[in-house]
């Protein structure tokens, strides 16, 4: 039994990573919803290669699956250059069709044998580690722990070896081009390595979960950092958590070990969505409290310098009518005047406002900006 | 005579399979045309997967299996998921595609996990999944054809109620507000209008499936037409007679399941507008362009497409 | 001129903020009646933002705006609207009638149709913006000038007293530029108010009477004589203009 959990942890962490890696660059391309096509539209692919080897684990599945998914990227790309048809329909047309292709191959001609089409949807993670592989009768591990393994490493090398392209045809393909980079080139690799990745997790995870593990932990790992590197190393490390926790959750309650990782991945990024510092919404909240202060006293004071030394000046400036000409509330007004008034941003003259050094330092300031 | 009676029996549940069909297709067809117009096309993806915990719970709170109920299920889940995407692209740099697919990806996981929990109480089984994964076109009664029909009525008449503020919203959002229409209690209502195309559809075709059904018969009726009015009409009749085709070819031999079916010839309806409608279509378009190439045609009188007629 | 006491547009101290981001700092604009007004200032100004605020489309942090004494929301009918051409998809199966008649959905209010008289009015903005042959084309099959020229006709069917255009003259070309100047000058003639964003200092002068210059606050406002003035622009563009007056 406890081989079983970590067998399965391992293979739930692998798959995570690999998974996430290239996730990071679709989810800064704006491309998430073709990762979604091709895990539903490399069915026909899986199917048709499975009649051709007998067998769900052959490395032929892969490969035969990772060409449907690149052909399906090309297809929704030749449907858009028709201008007939945008791209999101484009995605929303293929998919669908290709995997009914692969539906009524299966419930056509595959219905006796040992080709599930909810396992291919759903997978199940518990069965994964039954799978051994062996060599000469000698037990190496669960065979799906090598397939993700083996794209795990094709991932980390690709990203690493084209690491600068990959970064300049994300944020700027047309100089890429111009320099040679061949942004194409980059986007068909890495189209490829989306769809070997995604048949490799369809054992574990199943077409639509693997959606959740390419782009949850880049989506939440977006909200945090900056930095594409770092964007890289919490991706996974946040994949890894997700795979853990969703582990332990489906063991305790016994329920679908995929769902539960789907489930702990929308729980941490609505977490980091809601709490992470700078980015996160009750952060933009607190800052909104903290800077309508601030913004109301350079708000102030911005009025008081544009109408310094006009004729209008007095009339603008008299406190009792401030409330007026911003369309403040009286009360809110009122406010804002003695916070600036503590700040030494302007000074009372009677009943009228004076702008200090400090207050036209500070309205000069944010006008420039 | 036992066998006329037989027949009789296949031909009337065959009627009634292919009458419910084409309701869905017509509905979702017709709906359909406004998410494409919108570049929301995948929206429909999303709310069809994110429905599946709202079945779920529906089922769990109430232990009714009752239609209605886990539509409503479906219904307020679906909006749910559409509402924190708009939250996350409004409030955050994620864009609208990762935002998306985060949303139907782990709301299916949740709706999963709340599956295997109702499963181990022994109150379901593997194929309620099943059905909500694919459809159960072939079980459809008569009373879910009345179910479409009328919800599907409603929809379908709202939009000609609201037709002119629609189709505004749709072209030029900026210039509805302008002119003091609530451009957000018209998104709300076309939200509505989708989600409920949706669950009404994913009795036919299934989670999987149901983005097909939105966008196919719309994608395919923008070829023939310039007109908002004539393509959603279009749209409707093209979701028809996918449906009525997908289930008649589904019935005619064994193990054709009838959702994908549908799905295969809405999209060769559209394989087709692509290639041969006039006007827009590729081979129209490779023909003109041979013609101004043996130059029969002067280049101006051939860069333009005849003028259509009419507004609407 | 018209004595300068009423005001078409009435500005004052307004301030908009995207999120923590103000893109208008304290803005005011006095616009007197039958001018036509040009908003001038660099890329990130403002000036659709200022265009938005005045039609009540973004919320403002602070200021208001005053449309003949009162508020957007009591004078919609008495102001048209022609937003960026770029804004909209060109695809949408709609021809060109149909826009025009757009126009009249203000008028119209909620769930009405268009009917003949609506019709008849956008034929004959079709004729003013000389697109009547068009009518029925469908709006992707125009250029980019005919397009300019239905988002016009869309306006003059509003018939309202005051225009908000944002960037009327953008990717247009030297007939069509001719053409809306044209209109625009017969609008002023009219008695019409009409604020235009506008990118080309060259023709300032030559096409418009007022100028408002604009970067984030307000340079400087008022009759192009006065305002138009190489030190407002220095100011206006931070010195980065290499630009030469006419003469």
């Amino acid at each position: 039994m406890l081989q079983g959990h970590l067998d399965i942890q391992l293979i739930a962490i692998v798959t995570a990573v690999a998974c996430s890696l290239p996730g990071v660059f679709l989810v800064l391309r704006r491309m998430t919803l073709m990762s979604d096509a091709i895990s539903h539209a490399i069915l026909p692919g899986i199917v048709l290669a499975f009649f051709l080897t007998e067998s769900l684990s052959s490395p032929l599945l892969i490969l035969a699956a990772a060409g449907t998914g690149v052909l399906t990227v090309v297809f929704v790309e030749l449907l858009q250059r028709t201008k007939l048809i945008k791209e999101d329909a484009a995605i929303g047309l293929t998919f669908p069709a290709l995997f009914s292709i692969g539906v009524i191959l299966i419930s056509r001609f595959a219905g006796n044998v040992h080709l599930d089409i909810d396992a291919v949807l759903l997978g199940e993670l518990a069965y994964a580690p039954l799978n051994r592989l062996k060599i000469a009768d000698y037990d190496l591990g669960p065979a799906s722990l090598y397939v993700m393994g083996v794209m795990l490493v094709l991932n980390l090398t690709f990203i690493l070896l084209f690491y600068k392209e990959l970064k300049l045809a994300t944020f700027d393909a047309s100089l890429a081009a111009t320099l040679g980079f061949a942004p194409a080139l980059i986007h068909y690799g890495l189209m490829t390595l989306v769809s070997m990745t995604t048949v490799g997790a369809f054992d574990a995870v199943g077409s639509i979960l693997v959606v959740a593990l390419i782009a949850g932990p880049p989506a939440t790992a977006y909200l945090m950092t900056d930095s594409l590197t770092r964007m890289l190393i919490l991706s996974a490390i946040i994949g890894s958590v997700n795979a853990v926790a969703g582990y332990w959750v489906a063991y305790l309650f016994d329920v679908s070990i995929a769902g539960a990782i789907a489930t702990m991945t929308l729980l941490i990024f609505v977490l980091v969505f809601l709490v992470v510092p700078n980015r996160g919404v009750i952060a933009i909240a607190r800052r909104h409290a903290r800077q309508k202060w601030e913004f109301a006293q350079t708000m102030l004071v911005i009025h008081l310098l544009n109408h310094e030394g006009l004729p209008e000046a007095e009339a603008e400036s008299e406190i009792a009518h401030l409330h007026e000409h911003l369309r403040w509330d009286p009360a809110f007004a009122n406010q804002v005047v003695r916070y600036a008034l503590n700040n030494q941003c302007v000074s009372q003259d009677e009943t009228l406002l004076i702008l200090t050094d400090r207050g036209r330092a500070i309205a000069q300031q944010a006008l420039v900006q | 005579m036992e066998i006329i009676n037989i027949l009789n029996h296949f031909d009337y549940t065959l009627m009634i399979v292919a009458i419910g069909a084409a309701l869905l297709g017509a509905v979702s067809g017709s709906l359909g045309t406004y998410a494409v117009l919108r570049r929301q096309s995948l929206l429909g993806d999303a709310i069809s997967h994110a429905a599946l915990p709202g079945i779920a719970i529906a089922f769990l709170l109430t232990g009714s299996k009752t239609p209605l109920i886990l539509v409503l299920g479906a219904a307020i889940a679906g909006w749910l998921g559409t509402l924190l995407i708009m939250s996350i692209v409004r409030m955050t740099r994620i864009k609208y595609d990762s935002a998306l697919g985060i949303v139907l990806s782990t709301f299916f996981g949740f709706g999963l996990v709340l599956h295997t929990l109702i499963q181990r109480t022994g109150n379901a089984n593997q194929a309620g999944l099943d059905t909500f994964l694919f459809g159960q076109a072939a079980t459809m009664l008569k009373r879910d054809i009345l179910t479409i029909g009328i919800l599907g009525g409603i929809a379908i008449i709202i939009t000609f109620i609201f037709w002119k503020e629609l189709k505004l919203l749709v072209f030029d959002e900026g210039f509805a507000a302008s002119l003091g229409f609530s451009t957000r209690a018209l998104d709300i209502l076309l939200t509505s209008l989708l989600v409920i195309a949706i669950v009404l559809g994913l009795q036919a075709v299934g989670a999987v499936l149901m983005s097909a059904m939105l966008v196919a018969p719309a994608v395919a009726a923008r070829q023939w037409t310039d007109r908002l009015s004539l393509m959603m009409f279009l749209a409707a009749c093209f979701g028809a007679l996918a449906g009525v085709s997908g289930t008649i070819i589904s019935s005619s031999a064994s193990r054709i399941p009838t959702g994908p079916t549908i799905v295969l010839c809405a999209t060769v309806i559209v394989g087709f507008s692509i290639l041969f409608a006039a006007n827009r279509g590729l081979l129209w378009d490779w023909t003109r362009q041979q013609r101004n190439r043996r130059g029969l045609k002067t280049a101006a009188g051939g860069l333009f497409k005849e003028p259509q007629q009419g507004g609407d | 001129m018209q004595p300068l006491e009423t005001k078409a547009i009435e500005v004052t101290d307004l301030t908009v903020a995207y999120q923590d981001k103000p893109v208008l700092w304290d803005i005011d604009l006095d616009v007197p009646p039958g001018v036509l007004l040009s908003i001038v200032g660099p890329n990130g100004a403002g000036k659709t933002t200022l265009i938005k605020a005045i039609l009540g489309l973004v919320r403002p942090a602070a200021g208001n705006v005053l449309i003949y004494d009162k508020p957007y929301e009591a004078q919609r009918r008495i102001v048209g609207y022609v937003p960026q051409r770029g804004t909209v998809d060109w695809d949408f199966p709609t021809n060109v009638l149909d826009v025009v008649m757009m126009g009249r959905y203000g008028a119209l209010g909620w769930i009405r149709r268009p009917g003949k008289q609506e019709r008849e009015l956008a034929m004959h903005a079709l004729e003013k913006v000389g697109l009547e042959e068009y009518r029925a084309r469908q709006i992707s099959q125009l250029s980019g000038g005919q397009q300019q020229r239905v988002f016009l006709a869309r306006a003059l069917v509003q018939d309202a007293t005051i225009y908000l255009m944002d960037e009327p003259f953008q990717g247009v070309d030297a007939t069509t530029e001719r053409a809306i100047v044209t209109l625009l000058q017969e609008l002023r003639a009219n008695g019409k108010t009409v604020v235009v964003v506008h990118h080309d200092l060259q023709t300032v002068e030559d096409y418009f009477d007022w100028v408002m210059l604009l970067n984030i606050r307000r340079v400087a406002s008022g009759p192009v004589a006065e305002t138009f003035t190489p030190d407002n622009l220095r100011e206006t563009y931070g010195g980065r203009v290499a630009f030469i007056k006419n003469q």
